[in-house]
């Protein structure tokens, strides 16, 4: 191993604990600064996620959201390409999702449903990220701006489609009519008997973002458009010498990102809503960004940083119960930290673990 | 129908303020070199300080410091990341809004006990409305009269200070020695290194400036526009001085044109709500609440004019070693 490098375990394992650590330490000053026990929070947050049934249920049920979102980000991340829209395409993937819903639940089960519903949400969502995507690659309008853009927009359409189009009439509140057991998809609890989930909404959506995950893997490590992808992602150049066009990775990536986005909805609107509400998303696609960054864009660091922030988005509903002054905030605050640390601030202890394993190294080649 | 006009305009005014105080900021920013997508949460930090600030001294200019103060904090954050740390500009801003989001609650929650809101504050703990000299007066010559007492006159001193902050903002980008050198950090960091600058610092400068105009936005927000702190009171409008930024081309007259513009579409969605225009029926209020992200998208494109950023914006600055 040659000086200023280090091992994998190093790069993958141990730089990322430390910038995760430096978070939790900051948002521990946090809970300090307003006048509580950092530690006592950290016991109802672990308890109010793990500690029982019904808790591990929504853990899992709000990791799924992150999983679908994680993986968005980090498919773009993987060609060089920074996608903020998420949220914005988990909005739209959802109007897909609610769409297949009300055409088909009075006539077919569920399992009919389903296909139909996913495909629904991946092509909603990927048709919200093929503009961005389009105008980045042919018009070279910056992604990360035409995203942000998008998210609003959706905002605004979304109001407009629920409040004056989808809203059944007679009522008030701006949502679409609930499905029928036919767009509904069966909740764990109601699988699974022999574990008690309690009323958690954790449901079949889990296993399509573990499957799709899979999916993505296979994606982009094992086929010629992942490898392509990657290629453009650490050299756009040297990858178009190679003969793969900018123009068709930058939008199939945006489409794979928004796709993967969309299906976000079959967790909310299929799973647990069983209706299309507003702003259903709710800021779970900005949640994918952190996830992505701190799982380094594979699969598996994506699942277990969807768990991690699964446990404090239920851990932290618990502990703004059992300590009302640390209200849920506290979890944006983390998950800002997070992303401060885990991407922006990425490199800042690199230079003293390098020089650390320099002195190791040395030592042992000394001896 | 001058009434209407005058009103419609009037409230433009008001609303363009915050969102041309953070157009300038981001515009020193970015034309620094250093993208910056945290103006939203500068402005929802500094207005929850301001308001705060505000009600525990009973006054609107410690108010203010207090929200420049915070902003500034913030905004040597996103430095530190990304001019110091070389990371990834984006990725930090992203951090810093949701690092106000999240604070703003909690702390004035644990402070306060309002459900994140800060105390309401009283008038004189407020920026108010100055009349300006002879607007009683001149109030009843006709057009001018209305036009000069109840839309140029009868705002809060930041409004002045926001379209006073346009000139000031072209002569110090374009007229001044520091401002040369800025524009130069941020189209050619490695040729204003070579030629003895330091781009480092420049850029630290360019990021406090963009934290100081953020503070009299947020400022603007809690303590003269509204009285006291709301939950996500900025609502998006650091995303629209964004917006408003790209839309002008990073140059500070355009700036304010863009600003009053999105200003304007923000009155006209007000004033329109559950109205008739005639020929074309109720215009539903997402449209003029969409409009400046499709218009910003439009010229992104390139279907009117070419933005064109400053070349080194968003890349981090690495100095050349021997």
């Amino acid at each position: 191993m040659s000086k200023g490098q280090l091992p994998r375990w190093v790069d993958y394992g141990v730089l990322p604990a430390l910038n995760l650590l430096a978070a939790f330490i900051i948002s521990g000053l946090v809970v300090v600064v307003i006048g509580e026990d950092p530690f006592e929070a950290v016991k109802w947050l672990v308890w109010g996620a793990l500690g029982y049934g019904e808790g591990i249920g929504y853990t899992l049920y709000y990791a799924t959201n992150f999983i679908f979102t994680g993986l968005a980000v980090a498919v773009a991340f993987h060609a060089g390409l920074f996608n903020i829209g998420g949220e914005g395409q988990a909005y739209v993937g959802g109007l897909g999702i609610a769409l297949v819903c009300l055409a088909m639940d009075r006539f077919v089960p569920w399992w009919v449903t389903f296909p139909f519903a996913i495909i629904g949400g991946a092509v909603f969502g990927a048709a919200w990220a093929f503009i961005p995507g389009y105008l980045q690659a042919k018009r070279g309008s910056h992604i990360v701006i035409t995203t942000i853009m998008f998210n609003f927009i959706a905002s605004a359409l979304m109001v407009y489609l629920l409040s004056n189009i989808l809203i059944p009439q007679g009522t008030m509140s701006p949502s679409s009519r609930n499905f029928e057991a036919g767009g509904q998809l069966p909740l764990l609890r109601n699988v699974f008997t022999s574990f008690d989930f309690g009323q958690s909404p954790v449901n079949l959506a889990f296993f399509l973002a573990l499957a799709v995950c899979v999916v993505v893997w296979l994606l982009i490590w094992h086929t010629k458009l992942g490898y392509e992808i990657r290629s453009f992602g650490a050299n756009p150049d040297a990858a178009a010498y190679a003969g793969i066009s900018p123009v068709r990775i930058t939008v199939v990536t945006m489409l794979i990102s928004g796709a993967l986005a969309g299906l976000m909805g079959i967790n909310v609107v299929m799973g647990e809503q069983t209706r299309l509400l507003l702003d259903f998303a709710g800021g779970a696609g900005f949640v994918g960004i952190a996830v992505a960054l701190m799982g380094r864009g594979h699969p598996i660091g994506i699942i277990l940083a969807s768990m991690l922030f699964g446990l404090l988005y239920q851990g932290g509903a618990e502990l703004a119960f059992e300590i009302p002054t640390i209200s849920r905030d506290m979890i944006v605050v983390i998950q800002a930290l997070v992303i401060l640390f885990a991407g922006a601030l990425e490199h800042m202890f690199r230079p003293a673990v390098v020089a650390f394993f320099d002195r190791f190294s040395s030592d042992t080649a000394e001896a | 129908m001058l009434d209407t006009i005058i009103l419609v305009l009037d409230s433009t005014f008001r609303l363009s303020t915050p969102l041309l105080f953070a157009c300038l900021a981001g515009l020193f920013s970015e034309r620094s070199g250093i993208v910056d997508i945290g103006l939203e949460g500068k402005i929802l930090g500094a207005a929850f300080a301001a308001a705060a600030a505000a009600y525990v001294f009973q006054s609107p200019w410690i108010g203010l410091l207090a929200g420049i103060m915070v902003s500034v904090m913030l905004a040597l954050v996103h430095g530190y990341a990304s001019i110091s740390q070389r990371g990834n500009q984006v990725v930090s801003g992203v951090a810093i809004n949701f690092l106000a989001a999240g604070l703003t609650v909690l702390l004035g929650q644990a402070w306060f006990s309002q459900g994140g809101r800060t105390p309401a504050l009283s008038p004189a703990t407020r920026f108010e409305s100055i009349t300006l000299p002879f607007a009683d007066t001149l109030a009843n010559v006709p057009v001018l009269g209305p036009i000069y007492a109840n839309l140029i006159s009868g705002h809060n001193i930041l409004v002045y200070a926001s379209f006073a902050a346009v000139p000031l903002t072209w002569w110090i980008i374009f007229r001044t020695r520091f401002g040369l050198r800025l524009r130069a950090v941020g189209e050619n960091p490695s040729a204003a290194d070579t030629a003895g600058l330091s781009v480092t610092l420049l850029r630290y400068r360019a990021t406090i400036i963009c934290g100081i105009l953020c503070g009299f936005s947020g400022a603007y927000l809690s303590v003269a526009q509204g009285a006291g702190f709301i939950k996500d009171m900025s609502a998006g409008k650091g995303f629209i001085a964004l917006a408003a930024l790209i839309f002008a081309k990073w140059k500070p007259v355009n700036a304010m044109f863009t600003c009053l513009l999105f200003g304007f579409l923000d009155a006209l969605a007000i004033r329109l709500q559950g109205q008739e225009i005639p020929g074309i029926g109720e215009v539903p209020v997402q449209v003029f609440q969409a409009l400046p992200y499709v218009l910003t998208v439009v010229l992104l494109a390139g279907f009117i004019g070419r933005a064109i950023p400053p070349k080194a914006s968003g890349i981090p600055y690495v100095k050349e070693r021997t």
